[in-house]
């Protein structure tokens, strides 16, 4: 990363060179936080009009999101299925596909959990719960690969297909359910036979949140190796610069294609494994909870860097694990959160034409300063 | 469905809870900060003003927030998920609340019965009766009301009204209470005249607009010239098949203003005394019972003001065949009756009153009900 043309000996460019590498970085961390900060302070002008005062709001979402040991388990208890869900999203965006779908493995997944689950109740979970992990992950691989695959070899438009893949999604979750898949005694909500203890993730020891915490975090932690550290994940990036000049570089790009969207599903559908497993104990209409949807958001706020996405989705856990005190305490809708979210997203967007405006962070124009 | 003999969140987490609690004894935002009021939370699957289910929830919160001593929370939107978990701790925790009503069905298992056991003082009274001595905590209660038999009424002054002979229902999903609502809503408007028919479409979910006015259109175009529903929040349904001239009868709330001309009547719920009166046990320091269920003589239901289209006849049976619910052991459903494939549900001269439990695992549609349960 240090600059070639930096000649040795002047103190001025010592400086220089020192701070070159934490310059480039550093355009990646504050803008996000300027357009996060940005989309704060437009809410805060709404929160004025509505009569409402922001201070109040900022408090409250503090208190209940991070103030207190419940108001941490409460966020971090939301925080997985986000990661997956952001991660679903973060992969193919690295190629520049914009995949919106995610929701669609995740309910997938969760009903192959649910479905292979029901198939194994009498063995033990030590047998059985892989093998429901890797099923969720193999639905979720398929039905996002699919969005990568008719992308590649159709040209058909991976956002839009997702998206409409994640209502066949839900429709197909809903006949299964409530069909061929459907306990027999549980005729009030339709739903899969129901998960025997056996078959279910528990609780982190010590804490009021389940495994698919850790399992997120991993994941995103696997991935930023992935993208960062690995010629996989070096070819992905230049293919999502400039996918002529990869293809001319004889890159694989089919198959890059193919692996990245099929693995950001094959985390959507971990989801939903640990909705299933940990949350739910069957499968059932609940799993179309919209962390999908979330997860987009959360991939973009992280600029669909794997790191990035963990104190991403914790914060936007943070905003809804507070949403209830702020509903109580401040008599504002439920929906005041996603005029938030809606905000910030719009600056977020907003903060992507500024990259390469500000020469701070650009140490080759940094000779032409006075 | 079985239930765990001890809940998997250990104790670990009930001591991290109480350190939490601990430190916000000393907040200055404390709902109950005197020990003595009582913090009633609600909780609703849906905006609070959806006209139907949610909405009748919360006239019942409304009437317990003018309680005095009492102190109403309230969420709404809130995920039949861990949000909703999340949402009851948050009362517990942040307001103190001791009485939950948590009011979406899709609450009760696992989400409730996940946070009750950790709560052995905090009392969780959920809608639509899925409690049992054997399997459930003694802290947590269900209540539920006869609602069918507000849609047999329904049924009545839709067959008065008809002059196609076909109604049309518009129904969520085919669970037994849902069924019994078709059926008694079909057996009313056949006590007017046995020829009616009454076509219904599944729309496959609880709230889904698109899909109730894709419904609501279908069954107008199929003929249906009086259309009800039970979906969560009737708007969609009532205002499309208004704007097609159908009549209509409501669900769950009075949707009166939505189609004031057009409007016969209304299968309501009557939380708000209901609620009161739970509420009032709660603060006497009695014990609200387990398993609750009422009917229109209770005041569990109601049903909404008869429109201006209510012939003179249709007021006279329908005020005649409420008055023989209200004298109690009524029944909608009675012999001999056949299910709409054909099959024989009861002999002459059997019934099911509406107390009877058996309604409660309604699988069939009856015969003149044309549509299906799978």
């Amino acid at each position: 990363m240090t600059d070639q043309s930096v000649s040795q000996g002047s103190l001025a460019s010592a400086r220089v060179a020192l701070l070159a590498p934490v310059a480039r970085r550093a355009e990646a961390v504050v803008l996000p936080i300027a357009a996060l900060l940005a989309g704060f302070l437009v809410f805060s002008l709404f929160l004025l009009i509505q009569g409402k005062s922001p201070t109040d709001f900022f408090y409250l979402v503090y208190r209940a999101g991070f103030g207190t040991a419940f108001s941490w388990q409460n966020t971090l208890s939301r925080t997985a299925p986000l990661l997956f869900a952001a991660l679903c999203v973060a992969l193919p965006a690295r190629l520049g596909l914009v995949v919106i779908g995610g929701e669609g493995a995740i309910v997938l997944g969760g009903v192959a959990t649910g479905a292979l689950g029901a198939a194994m109740l009498g063995s033990s979970g030590i047998v059985a719960l892989p093998l429901m992990a890797l099923a969720g992950a193999v639905v979720g691989a398929a039905w996002i690969g699919a969005v990568g695959a008719m992308r590649y070899f159709r040209g058909v438009n991976e956002t839009i297909a997702s998206l409409l893949m994640a209502y066949i999604a839900i429709s197909i979750m809903n006949h299964l359910v409530e069909g061929p898949l459907r306990d027999p005694s549980n005729p009030n909500k339709p739903s899969t036979l129901s998960l025997t203890d056996e078959l279910r993730i528990g609780d982190i020891p010590g804490w009021d949140v389940h495994w698919g915490l850790a399992a997120g975090l991993i994941c995103c932690v696997l991935t930023w190796v992935l993208i960062e550290r690995t010629t996989w994940g070096f070819a992905a990036r230049i293919t999502g610069g400039n996918i002529r000049a990869a293809q001319v570089q004889g890159l694989p790009v089919g198959w890059l294609i193919l692996g990245f969207t099929a693995l950001g599903g094959a985390f959507a559908g971990l989801a939903g494994f640990f909705e299933v497993t940990a949350v739910h104990g069957s499968a059932n209409s609940s799993l179309a909870a919209g962390f999908g949807y979330t997860g987009i958001l959360i991939a973009f706020l992280a600029r669909h860097n794997a790191l990035a996405i963990i104190p991403v989705a914790i914060l936007l856990a943070g905003f809804e694990a507070s949403s209830g005190l702020i509903q109580r305490r401040m008599d504002l809708p439920d929906a005041t959160m996603l005029v938030l979210q809606g905000f910030v997203f719009i600056a977020i967007l907003l903060s992507d034409t500024f990259y390469g405006r500000f020469k701070a962070f650009a140490p080759e124009r940094w000779s032409t300063s006075p | 469905m079985p239930m765990k003999p001890l809940s998997r969140r250990g104790f670990l987490h009930g001591s991290a809870a109480a350190v939490g609690a601990a430190s916000l004894g000393s907040l200055p935002f404390q709902a109950q900060a005197d020990g003595h009021g009582l913090t009633v939370g609600f909780i609703y699957v849906g905006p609070k003003d959806d006209f139907g289910y949610n909405q009748a929830h919360a006239e019942g919160a409304a009437a317990v927030a003018m309680m005095d001593g009492v102190t109403v929370v309230e969420e709404e939107n809130v995920a039949e998920t861990v949000d909703v978990q999340n949402s009851m701790e948050s009362m517990i925790n942040f307001d103190g609340a001791s009485l939950l009503f948590p009011t979406s069905f899709g609450y009760f298992d696992p989400h409730i019965l996940e946070v009750a056991p950790n709560h052995p003082d905090v009392r969780f009274q959920h809608a639509a009766g899925l409690w049992s001595a054997d399997m459930h905590p003694m802290n947590v209660g269900s209540y539920f009301g006869y609602i069918g038999m507000g849609q047999y009424l329904n049924g009545i002054t839709a067959g008065h009204a008809t002059t196609s002979k076909k109604l049309g229902f518009v129904a969520a999903i085919p669970i037994p209470q849902v069924l019994l609502n078709i059926n008694s809503f079909l057996l009313g408007a056949r006590q007017v005249d046995p020829e009616i028919t009454c076509q219904v479409i599944f729309t496959g979910s609880w709230s889904n607009a698109v899909r109730e006015a894709e419904a609501t259109n279908a069954l107008a175009d199929a003929g249906c010239d009086v259309i009800t529903c039970h979906v969560d929040g009737p708007k969609v349904v009532i205002e499309t098949a208004a704007g097609r001239g159908s009549y209509v009868c409501g669900y769950h709330a009075d949707q009166t203003s939505l189609a004031p001309d057009l409007y016969l009547t209304g299968a309501e719920w009557n939380w708000a005394n209901v609620y009161t009166g739970m509420v009032q046990t709660a603060l006497d320091g009695g014990t609200i019972p387990n398993f609750v269920r009422g009917g229109l003589t209770d005041e569990f239901i109601k049903m909404s003001p008869l429109g201006p289209a209510v012939s003179d006849a249709s007021r006279a049976q329908f005020e005649a065949t409420k008055a023989e619910i209200m004298a109690g052991g009524f029944a909608a459903i009675r012999g001999p009756l056949m299910s709409n494939t054909g099959t024989q549900i009861l002999g002459a001269g059997e019934a099911l009153v509406e107390t009877d439990i058996a309604l409660e695992s309604m699988d069939y549609l009856v015969e003149g009900v044309i549509g299906s349960t799978s």
